[in-house]
């Protein structure tokens, strides 16, 4: 049975979600999308043991061998991900139910359970498949039930953010299937493995370039890089609190792991990549973001929408991690990929705590509420000292990956600018915990008490990995090590 | 109401003959142009037709929108059902050769059969909530 995991990875959630749409009742379906995420990581813990000990997994889908066939492949790189990504699945939907009972309309919560798998399969899919075109195919059904999933927000602004995400989607969506047909047309074979192969044998030539420019921006716009950001603050903050943690912590990140595929396993592998300022874009566009989006998160009114400003500019760190492009550098960025999921996803479960007692994100309803949540509004704290990067949390440990990466490429003025964009963080992360612990009590802060524990112990978990992760890096740094190794063989 | 008499009398008549071409489509797809994607277009094809000349209620009392809507995650099921027969049959996700043990060419017919019939199914009923949740609209 071990060898179908990488299979049943994929078909137990698109399995549920039909299921969910079938049963037609919240809690059933919550039951079914419970049961479907706590058994993911099982599958992925258990395919990257299996990885680590013996080297890449391949699955022909359907039986027909690659490069002809469909490859589900999983190494280090995708393995840490499928890892990060089915973690926070199950984290997540115990979690769920109370807060989604909640915030949305009781006949639409099958849909949403419905929604959120397919997204989960989505999103699972991208990370293991080998094959150029089935990774288009589900980032599209991923970004589907995410729309749909936004737009079910409580809020009727979350229809047009959900829209604008749509058309925005959309075209990024298009210039990497454009630029997939591009490579195509050129190699003639949409396996990864393959058209690395025939790259070097085709060499840099006009469609490849502008194959590279098109993947290269489809892929910016949906990881959110700096000038194509527009579509994500709106998105995560009028979204409800499950898909906003859920989204914050993993639909980024699919992005950016598929932008570090195509970059370094594939275009790397020719000479196309080392003649080309890719690396100085990166690196200016990464810093725009850190800065940009950091000052426009310091004047923002509603927390959750803040927080997501605050996501781009963290994603500013993991492409300033692909731009600087050595080994610490590229380990940075994963690590960072890896942690700032666990905390955001973390601070936007606080929120979405938050949400449920008071109803409302708004910076002057939050004044004093630490006094009413005491352990809620402490997990906020802890999650934000990790992304502001303080020593002995999670994010204290990118940043220093990111900081040696710059060091060894003589680059010190990066680290100056790390430090320094650090420092807004602490301006808006601080600004909220000011309000909420030492401010008097807001009107609506007068209903507040502690978040229940169906709700607050999922929250803890991952404030606690947050400072796990801060202090034993083995699993963390480690793995991203070895993804950052088999991500730049490509290069050598 | 009397000058779409030849209107009512033509869909009446075309009616199954549409949805037997569909299903011509449906079954020639395995060794033919044609497949359960076209397939199940026409068969929602004949549907909007009726609804179109005879009204929306009556399309509705042929074809109720529970019905439709319960088509969509069927037809996913079929599809993922006859991928997880193959692994318990002790082979990969969806590869048909493992549906016949006597012969792998009959086992790719059968597997690509149910697969598109799947498909049917699916495209059938999507087509069909579509069509009713736009025509329902305003009313």
């Amino acid at each position: 049975m071990n060898s179908q995991l990488p299979a049943l990875q994929i078909v137990l959630p698109l399995l549920g979600a039909v299921l969910c749409a079938v049963l037609r009742k919240g809690n059933l379906a919550w039951g079914v999308a419970l049961v479907t995420s706590l058994a993911m990581p099982v599958i992925s813990g258990l395919m990257l043991q299996d990885v680590l000990a013996s080297g890449p997994i391949s699955y022909a889908m359907g039986g027909w061998a690659p490069p002809f066939g469909i490859e589900y492949r999983v190494d280090a790189a995708s393995g840490f991900l499928l890892l990060l990504i089915s973690l926070i699945g199950a984290v997540i939907m115990p979690y769920a139910r109370l807060s989604i009972a909640a915030e949305i309309a009781e006949q639409d919560v099958p849909w949403f359970y419905t929604m959120y798998l397919l997204c989960l399969a989505g999103l699972l899919g991208i990370a293991i498949t080998g094959d150029a075109f089935n990774a288009f195919v589900f980032l599209e059904i991923s970004s589907l039930s995410t729309y749909a999933m936004i737009a079910m927000g409580k809020d009727r602004r979350a229809l047009l953010a959900s829209y604008q995400y749509l058309i925005m989607g959309t075209i990024g969506a298009t210039f990497f299937v454009a630029g997939v047909g591009l490579l195509y047309s050129m190699t003639g074979s949409l396996n990864f493995v393959d058209v690395a192969d025939r790259l070097a044998e085709v060499g840099t030539s006009r469609p490849i370039l502008a194959a590279l420019g098109l993947i290269t921006v489809g892929m910016s716009l949906k990881l959110a890089l700096f000038p194509l950001h527009v579509w994500l603050p709106n998105a995560y903050a009028f979204a409800p609190s499950v898909a906003t943690a859920f989204l914050a912590a993993t639909a980024t990140k699919v992005a950016v792991y598929l932008m570090l595929r195509f970059m370094f396993s594939i275009f790397g592998v020719s000479t196309t990549l080392a003649n080309l300022p890719i690396g100085e874009i990166f690196v200016t566009l990464a810093l725009a973001a850190m800065f940009g989006a950091s000052i426009v998160a310091i004047f923002q009114e509603n927390v959750k929408r803040m927080l997501a400003y605050s996501s781009v500019a963290q994603i500013g760190y993991i492409t300033l991690g692909i731009g600087i492009a050595n080994q610490a550098g590229l380990t940075g960025g994963i690590v960072h990929l890896f942690n700032h999921a666990i905390m955001k996803a973390a601070l936007f479960m606080v929120l979405g705590a938050v949400v449920y007692r008071i109803g409302s994100v708004k910076i002057d309803a939050l004044a004093g509420i630490g006094r009413r949540m005491p352990i809620t509004m402490g997990a906020f704290v802890i999650a934000g000292l990790s992304i502001i990067g303080t020593p002995g949390t999670a994010g204290f440990i990118s940043k220093w990956y990111l900081a040696v990466g710059a060091f060894e490429k003589g680059w010190w003025w990066l680290v100056f600018l790390l430090v320094t964009s650090s420092l807004l963080s602490v301006i808006y992360i601080g600004r909220v915990i000011e309000v909420t612990w030492f401010r008097p009590l807001s009107k609506e802060g007068e209903k507040a008490s502690e978040t229940p524990l169906s709700m607050l112990i999922p929250t803890l978990i991952l404030v606690a990995a947050t400072i796990y992760f801060g202090i034993d890096t083995s699993l963390t740094a480690g793995i991203a090590s070895k993804a950052a190794d088999a991500l730049l063989a490509g290069l050598r | 109401m009397k000058l779409d008499l030849i209107l009512r009398v033509a869909t009446k008549l075309l009616c199954p003959f549409i949805l037997l071409f569909a299903l011509y489509v449906q079954f020639h797809g395995d060794y033919g142009p044609g497949g359960g994607f076209q397939a199940g277009v026409i068969a929602a094809a004949m549907v909007i037709l009726y609804a179109i000349t005879y009204g929306l209620e009556p399309a509705k009392r042929a074809v109720p929108p529970a019905i439709a809507q319960a088509m969509i995650p069927l037809g996913v099921l079929i599809f993922a059902g006859t991928g997880v027969a193959t692994m318990l049959l002790g082979d990969n996700f969806l590869a048909y050769n493992a549906l016949d043990h006597h012969s792998p060419v009959h086992g790719q017919h059968l597997g690509i059969l149910l697969v598109e019939l799947g498909v049917l199914v699916t495209v059938a009923g999507t087509m069909v909530a579509v069509f009713y949740a736009f025509a329902g609209r305003g009313r």
